[in-house]
């Protein structure tokens, strides 16, 4: 286990330096850093002094190791269209699209798994044959229509809820938190179904599929044949080898919906952080650009290092073949 | 005279011969007996025939701003109060039938969405091809790449690259460049499902004796990749092309709506759908919601054909 844990560790490293000097090329090429600052009727010598001052004259390489030395703790530099340090306009945007995520999540999984079980255990059944179709549908539809759509009926047609914003938030120490006031809830109903339905999608399908395909293995035949009852059957022995897959999946679809909050907080006017990456792309706002891409590659490695130490909980294989032939 | 007689005699005859030996395919069979595999590949071609001649298809004209009449702006869609049949699903603000609106656009969706992948296909397969063939450092790099890339949602990718193109291109040209722009950035947020799919299998194919026996004969190594080792990978390329052109079509649609597409002067579905936004909260709903349900059916049908396409030409099933 510890060989494995290593070569991933390293795996992720290598992302992160990658990401890094990426991040770093663009900071550097696109867009001059010294102009930016002093304005376009600086004159060449103000230019070449700042230049100087900022190291940005220096050798390559070494500019590159400042700029990690200063991303180590945090330092991004300003925002051009803000004109915030990046990193305080990452975090105060940051609570508003970790819950969103995790909500649309949790509501996809709750969905998800239970249907996908009952759509593998009555296969021919018409209503699982629906909701198969509809899991279609859901994959087919583009986010920010499905958004349209909750907004025309629950706020245009219906008036529930709102159409756009946080409702009232709540800090905890520096994290706020719209999730305790009824306004934020009902602020974040319509949002998170939107990411909800693509992953409830994804989920029911892989459910179904993996389980369709455990419940013809000679292990299920088996637990059957001791006259185990079918609960047992199908969820202490079936739904279990699921898992693995579910997981990977699941993992990669959390950082694939910080993707997606890119439209949907567009949609709902979410002030969460795909709506500030946009409104960077849309002004080339290249220090929270590189920001936000390290931000999303970290995010990206800690999920993937935390899924992988789950196939170790999940699956006893696994640490089993670790004793008989060293790491996996 | 004669001759050019016999010639297309024998033209029609391999023709029917090639016609006839494809009715009996295992894939016509399969395609034959599957209704939803019928119904998605009649809606796409109606797609394509509409987006290929749509002043045919579109019922008015919708750049002609002489034929425009604002008397008839935000008429609603034709079965409701004050509906007029002429505008089947209703017109915009500014009197223009949004039916035609969406023909037009679907249009520059598909022109989009088709040359994306295309390009998406050529990288990717090219890629996966060396990688695969030539192995050692050249097929760590792009695998290496390939996997840095996977660590980002494909929407990700493609909104950077967008921002990024256009950053370097300058806000003033960006105009003209918008739909390179945009075809760029979706093929390089897609390309390494071919070439992770075209490496693995080449790794196999390469090994084959036809292959060896291709080097033997002194046949150079592009036209081995690309006769040889290509039309026996490109099975499993044209499933995750149909796929792919979904999230294509997605990703274009996206990225107009997001204002980071194809400017409203050539709107293309999602940039129909980002306008009629605007008009969501007032009451105007046609003027979002029909582009929308256009673009939802054309993906659904694309999805559902890419689904009949992975079972019907995957010989693990059969």
């Amino acid at each position: 286990m510890i060989g494995f844990l290593a070569q991933r560790l390293g795996q992720a490293l290598f992302v992160l330096i990658a990401v890094s000097a990426l991040a770093f090329l663009m900071s550097h090429f696109i867009g001059d850093p010294v102009v930016a600052i002093l304005g376009a009727n600086s004159t060449g010598l103000q230019r070449d002094e700042l230049r100087r001052q900022m190291g940005l004259d220096g050798p390559l390489i070494l500019q590159f190791i400042d700029f990690m030395g200063r991303m180590l703790v945090g330092e991004f530099g300003l925002s051009y269209r803000l004109g915030l340090p990046v990193s305080r306009v990452l975090l105060e945007r940051m609570p508003a699209t970790m819950e969103l995520a995790l909500v649309g999540m949790v509501i996809a999984l709750a969905v998800g798994i239970p249907a996908g079980i009952y759509c593998a255990l009555e296969r021919r059944s018409a209503a699982s044959r629906i909701v198969l179709g509809l899991s279609l549908l859901g994959i087919s539809m583009p986010s920010f229509f499905m958004g349209m759509l909750l907004i025309f009926l629950f706020s245009v047609v219906l008036g529930w809820l709102p159409s756009f914003g946080r409702g009232e938030t709540v800090f905890l120490g520096w994290w706020t938190t719209g999730l305790l006031t009824a306004s934020g809830l009902k602020a974040i109903l319509m949002p998170a179904i939107t990411i909800a339905v693509f992953q409830f999608a994804m989920i029911l399908r892989l459910v179904r599929a993996e389980m369709v395909e455990v419940l013809r293995a000679d292990f299920i035949r088996f637990a059957r044949a001791r006259g185990l009852s079918r609960r047992s059957v199908h969820l202490r022995h079936a739904l279990v080898n699921t898992l693995v897959p579910l997981i990977t999946i699941v993992g990669l679809q959390l950082g694939s919906i910080i993707g997606f909050a890119v439209v949907t907080e567009t949609v709902f006017q979410w002030p969460g952080l795909g709506l500030l990456f946009l409104q960077s792309v849309a002004a080339a706002d290249i220090p929270v650009l590189a920001a936000f891409l390290v931000f999303i590659a970290i995010v990206f490695v800690t999920i993937n290092l935390i899924v992988d130490l789950c196939y170790y909980a999940i699956d006893p294989r696994l640490r089993l073949s670790d004793r008989a032939a060293g790491p996996a | 005279m004669m001759s050019a007689i016999i010639a297309r005699e024998s033209v029609i005859g391999r023709l029917n011969g090639w016609l006839a030996r494809s009715w009996r395919s295992d894939f016509a069979h399969d395609f034959r007996r599957s209704p939803i595999a019928i119904a998605s590949m009649a809606i796409i071609l109606l797609y394509v025939a509409a987006a290929s001649f749509p002043s045919f298809f579109a019922p008015r004209p919708v750049f002609d701003l002489a034929t425009l009449d604002f008397a008839d702006a935000f008429k609603p869609p034709a079965w409701l109060a004050g509906g007029d049949w002429r505008f089947l699903f209703g017109a915009d603000d500014q009197g223009r039938d949004v039916l035609s609106a969406i023909i037009y656009g679907l249009r520059v969706s598909l022109f989009v969405s088709v040359a994306a992948v295309a390009l998406s296909v050529t990288i990717g397969v090219t890629l996966g091809l060396v990688a695969g063939f030539f192995g050692g450092l050249l097929d760590s790099v792009i695998m290496r790449i390939a996997d840095l890339q996977l660590t980002f949602p494909a929407m990700l990718v493609a909104v950077l690259v967008d921002g990024l193109l256009r950053a370097s291109v300058g806000q003033r040209f960006h105009e003209e460049f918008a739909v390179l722009i945009i075809i760029v950035a979706i093929a390089l947020s897609g390309w390494v499902q071919y070439a992770r799919t075209v490496r693995g299998l080449t790794m196999v194919v390469a090994t084959h004796n036809y292959v060896l026996a291709a080097r033997m004969l002194g046949r150079s190594v592009p036209f081995i990749l690309f006769r040889h080792i290509l039309p026996n990978v490109a099975t499993p390329v044209f499933v995750v092309a149909t796929i792919q052109l979904a999230v294509a079509i997605i990703l274009e649609a996206t990225l107009s709506f997001v204002g980071l597409g194809i400017p409203p002067t050539q709107p293309s579905l999602g940039t129909l759908i980002r306008v009629g936004n605007g008009y969501l909260l007032s009451g105007e709903w046609w003027l979002a919601i029909f582009p929308g349900l256009a673009l939802l059916v054309l993906v659904l049908a694309v999805n559902l054909l890419g689904d009949f396409l992975r079972d019907a030409l995957n010989p693990r099933l059969k």
